[in-house]
């Protein structure tokens, strides 16, 4: 890696006030033709195309971003990492994210600021009791670190939590998963950039794609904003845009793009150590580095690619905020932003060949993406060098429309989609 | 967030409304005779259209009855609002 991060890297630049350090990653113009091309310069997309460079030795590729890397949903998220969902496909798909994240910042020579603060889920009613606990030991036996904690435990873990039973949705009680935890999400667009141009692969920003070229069965090139690009071998991973790009395809995906909100804080003294999510009355909350809470709201019922979100939503989660967190009540909101989720009818994402030969999606992630990016692009990438699934993401194909064999996590994960 | 112009109540609140997607899907008229890949074209694919749209609303919180819409998903803006059952406008 062309200039390698260390305490003595930090002390030989200080020498010269900071001023030599090398660009992180190129600004190429796009070549003629890839062997394989990302579209999609977030997370997923960087990742896809680290892992295919890393462990498939597929060097010519390129990943085409429309605006700037990490500009889209990576940088608008709530960073919140976790694996305790209930079924065993998506446990296994998580989890095998949450592996590599541990050692992320070591692999990548990037610190990625992974903390592993601990993700609490809390129960407002008993329906609410029985859903966690069962997810608990759903958990367990897929060998995912979940434990049920009381209401007491609860206020032991996260102190500023109102346990008072006399409001509208006391706490019963919830889970916690101990290993799950944060990272810092422009630092995993950045850290991947970096690997990957390290091993040749062509990051291309301010590049939008236009148009898919097919012939018959098969995909022969994409046309950008900066011409055309002949490639055997198409990876999507447009997020909330995946829909936009499958209809150049002539290609329908079962998704639906919608807004999704989240806030953040003027920034203040360290308060709460830990995530804490509630799924009845929809309303996270976690502390960054800065000092801003941040939270996450939910989205907008309807289909938008606005980017904006209803004020609606984000009083209905500050409510629940406030009524959770009496000690919140005097914050200032600095500001709030939306990012453009593509919703699959299960609630579960796609990590799929099509019907087309040589175009595969990585779409479907709804709300909760950001998790799985380390495990997504390594299971992307897999199935995109050998045309076929990884056994993690077998599940997650798109003929799980026409079979009927969806992976149900609508309101079985931990937090409400 | 905007405002609907409801054609039985006239203007409100869109969080007054819930939106039931994509209009203008056929519901199968031999369902006993479609095939997998039929049924999954019907209940599952989405155009999810970027742009013009034309969708199903309801008035939730008001009047409660159904009618379409055409809406430019790209800013939120409405072009037409319409009865179901009507002929849907040409935009």
């Amino acid at each position: 890696m062309k200039n390698k991060y260390s305490i003595f890297s930090l002390i030989k630049n200080a020498f010269s006030q900071h001023e030599n350090w090398k660009q992180a990653w190129g600004d190429p113009e796009p070549k003629k033709e890839y062997e394989a091309v990302i579209v999609g310069g977030g997370g997923h997309g960087l990742a896809t195309a680290y892992y295919l460079a890393k462990k498939h030795n597929m060097k010519n590729i390129a990943v085409l971003e429309k605006g700037w890397i990490g500009g889209g949903n990576t940088g608008r998220n709530t960073t919140i990492i976790r694996s305790n969902y209930l079924w065993d496909a998506s446990a296994g798909l998580y989890d095998h994210a949450l592996k590599i994240w541990e050692n992320l910042s070591q692999e990548l020579n990037y610190n990625i600021m992974f903390s592993q603060r601990g993700v609490m889920n809390l129960a407002h009613n008993l329906q609410d009791v029985r859903d966690l606990k069962r997810r608990t030991h759903a958990n367990r036996l897929n060998g995912i670190d979940a434990v049920w904690l009381d209401t007491k435990q609860v206020k032991e873990f996260c102190p500023i939590i109102n346990i008072s039973q006399d409001i509208r949705y006391p706490v019963l009680g919830g889970t916690l998963q101990r290993r799950a935890g944060t990272a810092r999400h422009d630092a995993v667009a950045w850290g991947y950039a970096r690997g990957a141009d390290a091993m040749g692969v062509d990051i291309i920003q301010n590049c939008e794609v236009k148009g898919i070229k097919r012939n018959g069965d098969h995909v022969e090139g994409l046309d950008t904003t900066k011409g055309f690009i002949k490639t055997k071998k198409i990876g999507v991973v447009a997020a909330g845009h995946s829909s936009v790009i499958a209809n150049m395809a002539g290609l329908k995906l079962p998704l639906e793009s919608k807004p999704l909100q989240a806030l953040v804080s003027e920034p203040v003294k360290p308060i709460i150590d830990t995530v804490v999510m509630s799924n009845a009355v929809h309303a996270y909350v976690s502390q960054s580095d800065k000092g801003e809470l941040v939270i996450g709201a939910g989205t907008d019922a309807y289909i938008s690619y606005t980017q904006r979100g209803s004020h609606d939503v984000v009083e209905g989660t500050l409510k629940a905020i406030l009524e959770l967190y009496p000690i919140f009540s005097r914050m200032k909101m600095l500001r709030q932003w939306g990012g453009i989720v593509d919703i699959c009818p299960d609630a579960s994402p796609i990590i799929s060949k099509t019907n087309i030969k040589g175009l595969y999606f990585n779409c479907g992630w709804g709300t909760g993406g950001f998790k799985a990016t380390p495990g997504s692009g390594d299971l992307f990438a897999h199935t995109i060098a050998n045309d076929e699934p990884h056994k993690l993401n077998a599940a997650f194909n798109l003929n799980r429309f026409v079979s009927g064999d969806l992976v149900d996590e609508h309101g079985a994960a931990a937090v409400a989609h | 967030m905007f405002v609907i112009n409801c054609p039985y109540c006239g203007e409100r609140d869109q969080s007054e409304f819930s939106c039931g997607g994509e209009a203008h899907i056929v519901r199968p008229k031999q369902p006993t005779e479609l095939s997998d890949d039929e049924w999954a074209e019907y209940l599952f694919m989405r155009k999810n259209i970027k742009g013009v749209q034309f969708e199903r609303w309801n008035h939730a919180h008001g009047c409660r009855k159904w009618f379409n819409m055409v809406r430019d998903t790209s800013n939120d803006k409405i072009h037409a609002v319409y009865k179901m059952g009507e002929k849907p406008p040409v935009i």
